[in-house]
């Protein structure tokens, strides 16, 4: 009876990464905290909390892909991780909704600010009910200069939508049995998501507005930023497929571990389209460029 | 709901024969894939944490026993190890409420009753061998640890004025921002970021463990019910922690990186974090309930000896529950300026809960009527809930209702409310599951004498300290205060003699335990009889460490 398992699903050993995690994420967070602080040792605690995180997430993840490879992974259980994912996924779109929500709130319900001088210094600040104040209610902010949509923006657009391609092009190689295709798929859709995020870094170390001090900086380097975080992690993502494809890990008929990656790429992809209308075009229209 | 008749050969009557597989202690507590393992430790962590919260509460009631401030300066002044100023002493007070308030509902009912009641019986209820993502499930648990050490951490460094994060459980900006400069409110955030992360990967495996790993022939609509309730209550996780992990990353930013998200200097808007605060907020207030729902049914079935009344109504009602409970938020703002047609819809969404609800409370009295009743001790704490609950729930319409709440905003009455759904709503459905479950959990019987003066003591305990509060609200004695007018002293000092009472309800229970742990009577796999029909009733108590390695047969 006991240890005769007659179903399908996987009854995992003990496991220790759980335990080191949680507590790397401890000392993460201890650490961001001194450091934020200007606390001693902050920089130097922090980095050590997430280098126990980085360790777990890869040693985890690892035993994941022993337990593939050694046939736990039934039909029923890639099921589960189907779920699992997009399930995260769905978490991820709403952390997203509540960086938008504080940007429609700022630019639909706009406030009296106007920026001026060489430093573009917020001359006038919610002035709300003084005289002249209404003059001022625009968005983004009167004297903020915007970066141009049509520029730098729309290429990092067509970018993504091109690795969009790229990485379906990869998928269906890989279904076809076609091993060079997928790497050849995967190699591009990485140097496109590279390249997006050196754009990206360009483009922040060029913008005509600072990152402290006004809502249009907060809500745009956040949201923006929490964007290119996340293809930061896609990209780490993709890598570690395009690794495993070169180790044959993946077949046609059994390869989760690149259609998460997939799927996250194209959230991602997805989350950029709502920046770059919401963001770029319609909340820059009209206003001076850089 | 479906009765349930295991295929014979599946009652695991022998619990001897499993103790093979069991791992050794380390592996077992602090490496555990194990459902009921984890569901255990889950438990444990929410009696330590209510031990904490529910001491903090007692500082409180000493405080508010009389007018004038009696205790704070002192026990500033321990804290800090030198002579406490007098607003040091009412940060102090700060602190106290926002701590009680966080650790009970972050760090007592949540994982009381998703982690543990559900870790514990969602499989087997569904008849699966373990969670869907077993080692997942375990950083779940593991998450809530280091959270609650820096949310108690945060309580002896710098905060604002003194030790400790004075902001309220909702960590309102700017108070939260620039009002309260130290690292305290910066751990407490980042406890919530943890503690949101250990929710989420738990709704993520919930939700996935009741789609995928239903036995063969329960279809959705055959669940039991309290399996609906953690299904629902999975996906108002997952759907509002990720926009409050947004929020408090704002707070961080606003804190640390001088962005002007809440800084009306800057263009930004305090009324955006109350938004995005309580668009987790109000879905959380059911997380807190919706699993109570569940167990409460199952306990008055039970005991009622019938079905539960209107099964299907009973399931699709905490659907609606969860889905208004997402577009009723802003009626925690009524007073924040917003627009008379904004508050007449979230006055109308709001009344609209009240349907749904309506339907369980009548549906559990329609289980009642006519059956055969018992009143063990998990039945009286069912029909006390239901009691209770109703008080919370008819406070609430009241609530509604933006133009009352005017008047009552940021009132005891409000303090009073909240306290009938959690803390005689939630608590009481939370020992009724105990009641119910714990002979099923440890293998012995609790002793039902005990349980019953339990409940009685705690039943007048919390109504003698809960009550009085609405007559505190309705004459205007506002909430977040350690000091008040002399006008309001008779009803405090009540209140505060209520606790005590509540406190002894509690020794009580702890006695129980230890009891019930070291001489109870040992259990048998079915000791409620022919009410229980789930299937954990069908193996032995406790459950073999793996159960159902052949699945059962639902028909």
């Amino acid at each position: 009876m006991a240890g005769a398992k007659n179903h399908d699903y996987h009854i995992l050993p003990p496991s220790i990464w759980p335990f080191i995690g949680s507590f790397s994420a401890l000392v993460m967070a201890m650490g961001a905290i001194r450091w934020m602080h200007d606390m001693a040792f902050g920089g130097w605690v922090f980095f050590a909390g997430l280098a126990g995180v980085l360790f777990t997430f890869y040693s985890w993840w690892a035993d994941v892909i022993k337990e593939a490879h050694s046939g736990d992974h039934t039909p029923v259980v890639q099921l589960h991780l189907r779920y699992g994912m997009i399930l995260f996924i769905a978490s991820e779109v709403m952390f997203f909704v509540g960086w938008f929500w504080a940007y429609f709130d700022f630019s639909l319900f706009p406030v009296p600010l106007e920026l001026a001088g060489e430093g573009k210094e917020l001359v006038a600040t919610n002035m709300t009910g003084q005289e002249g104040a209404s003059s001022l209610l625009q968005w983004p902010p009167k004297g903020l200069e915007v970066l141009n949509a049509f520029e730098l923006p729309l290429l990092n657009t067509l970018i993504l939508l091109c690795s969009g391609t790229t990485v379906t092009w990869a998928h269906h190689s890989l279904i076809n049995g076609n091993r060079d295709g997928l790497i050849k798929g995967l190699w591009l859709t990485i140097i496109l998501g590279i390249i997006f995020s050196a754009v990206q870094a360009y483009e922040y170390s060029v913008a005509p507005f600072p990152f402290a001090g006004i809502n249009y900086s907060s809500a745009f380097y956040m949201a923006t930023g929490f964007h290119g975080f996340h293809v930061l992690v896609g990209t780490i993502f993709l890598i570690v497929c395009l690794v495993r494809a070169y180790k044959g890990h993946f077949t046609p008929k059994q390869h989760f571990g690149f259609e998460a990656a997939a799927w996250y790429w194209h959230f991602v992809d997805v989350v950029w389209l709502f920046l770059f209308a919401a963001i770029y075009v319609w909340g820059g229209w009209g206003a001076p460029v850089h | 709901m479906t009765t349930i008749a295991a295929t014979p050969g599946e009652v695991h009557a022998d619990a001897e024969e499993h103790h093979d597989h069991v791992p050794p202690f380390f592996q077992r507590w602090f490496m555990s894939t194990n459902h009921k393992d984890i569901g255990t430790l889950y438990l444990i962590f929410a009696v330590v944490a209510g031990i904490i919260g529910g001491a903090i509460s007692g500082l409180m009631r000493m405080e508010l026993a009389e007018p004038g401030i009696q205790y704070l300066q002192g026990w500033a002044s321990m804290m800090q190890g030198s002579a406490a100023t007098e607003d040091q002493g009412l940060h102090l007070w700060n602190v106290l409420i926002t701590a009680h308030g966080l650790i009970m509902v972050f760090f007592m009912v949540m994982p009381a009753m998703i982690g543990g009641f559900g870790n514990w019986f969602v499989p087997i209820m569904i008849g699966a061998p373990d969670m869907a993502f077993p080692r997942m499930n375990n950083i779940s648990f593991w998450l809530l640890v280091p959270a609650f050490i820096l949310l108690l951490g945060s309580t002896f460094v710098p905060g604002g004025t003194g030790l400790g994060a004075g902001t309220g459980w909702t960590v309102y900006a700017p108070l939260s921002t620039s009002g309260s400069q130290g690292p305290a409110v910066d751990m407490a955030i980042l406890s919530l970021h943890l503690a949101g992360a250990s929710s989420i990967l738990g709704a993520i495996n919930f939700i996935t463990t009741i789609f995928n790993m239903r036995a063969p022939g329960m279809t959705i609509n055959k669940m039991p019910l309290f399996v609906w309730s953690v299904l629902v209550t999975a996906f108002l996780l997952l759907l509002a922690l990720p926009v409050l992990a947004a929020a408090i990353t704002m707070l961080l930013t606003d804190r640390n990186f001088q962005t002007a998200f809440f800084d009306a200097a800057g263009g930004g808007d305090p009324v955006l974090y109350q938004h995005l605060f309580w668009f987790f907020g109000h879905p959380e207030v059911y997380i807190m309930i919706l699993p109570g729902f569940g167990m409460v049914s199952h306990i008055i079935a039970t005991f009622s000896k019938k079905p539960v009344f209107g099964y299907l109504g009973m399931a699709y009602a905490m659907v609606a529950i969860g889905v208004v409970g997402f577009i009723v938020w802003a009626h925690h703002m009524f007073t924040v300026g917003l627009s008379v047609n904004l508050k007449m819809y979230f006055t109308a969404a709001t009344m609209v809960i009240a349907v749904p609800t309506g339907i369980k409370i009548f549906s559990w009295i329609a289980t009642m009527w006519g059956g055969s009743l018992s009143f063990k001790t998990p039945m009286v704490w069912a029909i006390g809930f239901i009691f209770m609950f109703t008080v919370g729930g008819v406070t609430g319409v009241v609530l509604a209702n933006g133009g009352i709440d005017d008047a009552m905003h940021d009132t005891y009455y409000v303090v009073a409310h909240f306290h009938y759904v959690l803390s005689l709503g939630a608590v009481f459905s939370m020992f009724a599951g105990f009641y119910y479950w714990f002979p099923k959990m440890s293998g012995r019987m609790y002793n039902e004498l005990l349980g019953q003066l339990h409940f009685w003591i705690f039943f007048i305990g919390v109504n003698v300290l809960f009550f009085p509060m609405h007559f505190l609200g309705v004459q205007g004695m506002p909430r977040r205060y350690a000091d008040y007018p002399e006008q309001f002293a008779y009803w405090n000092e009540i209140a505060s003699y209520g606790y005590a009472i509540m406190g002894i309800g509690m020794l009580v229970f702890f006695a129980n335990i230890g009891y019930s742990l070291f001489a109870g009577r040992r259990a048998e796999g079915n000791y409620w009889g022919e009410g229980a029909t789930t299937l954990e009733w069908t193996l032995s108590s406790p459950p073999p460490f793996h159960q159902f390695e052949t699945l059962p047969q639902i028909k």
